[in-house]
């Protein structure tokens, strides 16, 4: 099987509607997807995200090609929004297409697991308040992402 | 040999630029060796690149181990580790 394969980073929105609309016309069984969105509470005003522009595709699109080699999917979609954002602003989609739910929703949460550990987005935060600081790596991502090694 | 070196976010704001050309000495072999060399020339630098076990690089665009060897690179990216998701 072989899967549509779309990656994009852009500081813009993301459609969501159309962009599972499009997997849906790939007459599979399913879609399933994630939607990650800025967090507010705790005096958060903004998030910036960074990202090194020359190698944030190519991860991304590494990252999608894995997924579309583990499970049998028609179409795997990532996209990731870098700049200023801000709480209740969408910041990621992930989402998989395939004749089975279950190959769908495996291959979602490997993707968004991935994408957590191995693509090069930095947050940093801004607070009511005038301070600011960068998101610290969380070991728990590590270990969300370890459970999809391949290696023993 | 003259290698292009970036810095991402923390590590950016810490060395006050994200990107500067180097001339590499004999002996930076790899990546560690980098690391310890630009970490030596103190202020941001060993600020950033205090913590060994935080500091990620990538040549080019793949994502490089300590060991891993730096001969032809002609870009290097340190950075600390990724936050995004």
């Amino acid at each position: 099987m072989s899967a549509a394969v779309l990656v994009r980073v852009e500081t813009g929105d993301i459609d969501v509607a159309a962009e599972l609309a499009r997997l849906e016309a790939l007459g599979g069984g399913g879609v399933a997807s994630f939607t990650g969105i800025v967090r507010g509470g705790d005096g958060l005003t903004a998030l910036e995200l960074e990202h090194h522009p020359g190698i944030t595709l190519s991860m991304m699109t590494q990252i999608a090609e894995q997924a579309a080699a583990r499970w049998p999917l028609l179409g795997v979609t990532a996209i990731h929004r870098h700049g200023r954002l801000l709480p209740g602003d969408r910041i990621v989609l992930v989402a998989a297409a395939s004749p089975h739910r279950a190959a769908a929703l495996e291959a979602t949460a490997f993707l968004i697991d991935w994408l957590k550990t191995r693509a090069p987005f930095w947050k940093k935060e801004f607070f009511a308040d005038g301070t600011s600081r960068w998101v610290e790596a969380r070991a728990a991502d590590d270990d969300a992402a370890a459970r999809w090694s391949t290696k023993p | 040999m003259q290698i292009d070196i970036l810095y991402f976010a923390r590590f950016r704001e810490a060395i006050g630029r994200s990107a500067e050309t180097v001339s590499l000495p004999e002996g930076v072999v790899t990546i560690a060796d980098l690391i310890d060399w630009l970490a030596a020339r103190g202020g941001g630098y060993a600020e950033a690149l205090a913590d060994r076990p935080t500091v990620r690089a990538a040549i080019g665009d793949s994502f490089a181990d300590p060991e891993t060897p730096i001969a032809g690179a002609r870009e290097i990216a340190l950075f600390p580790p990724v936050t995004g998701g």
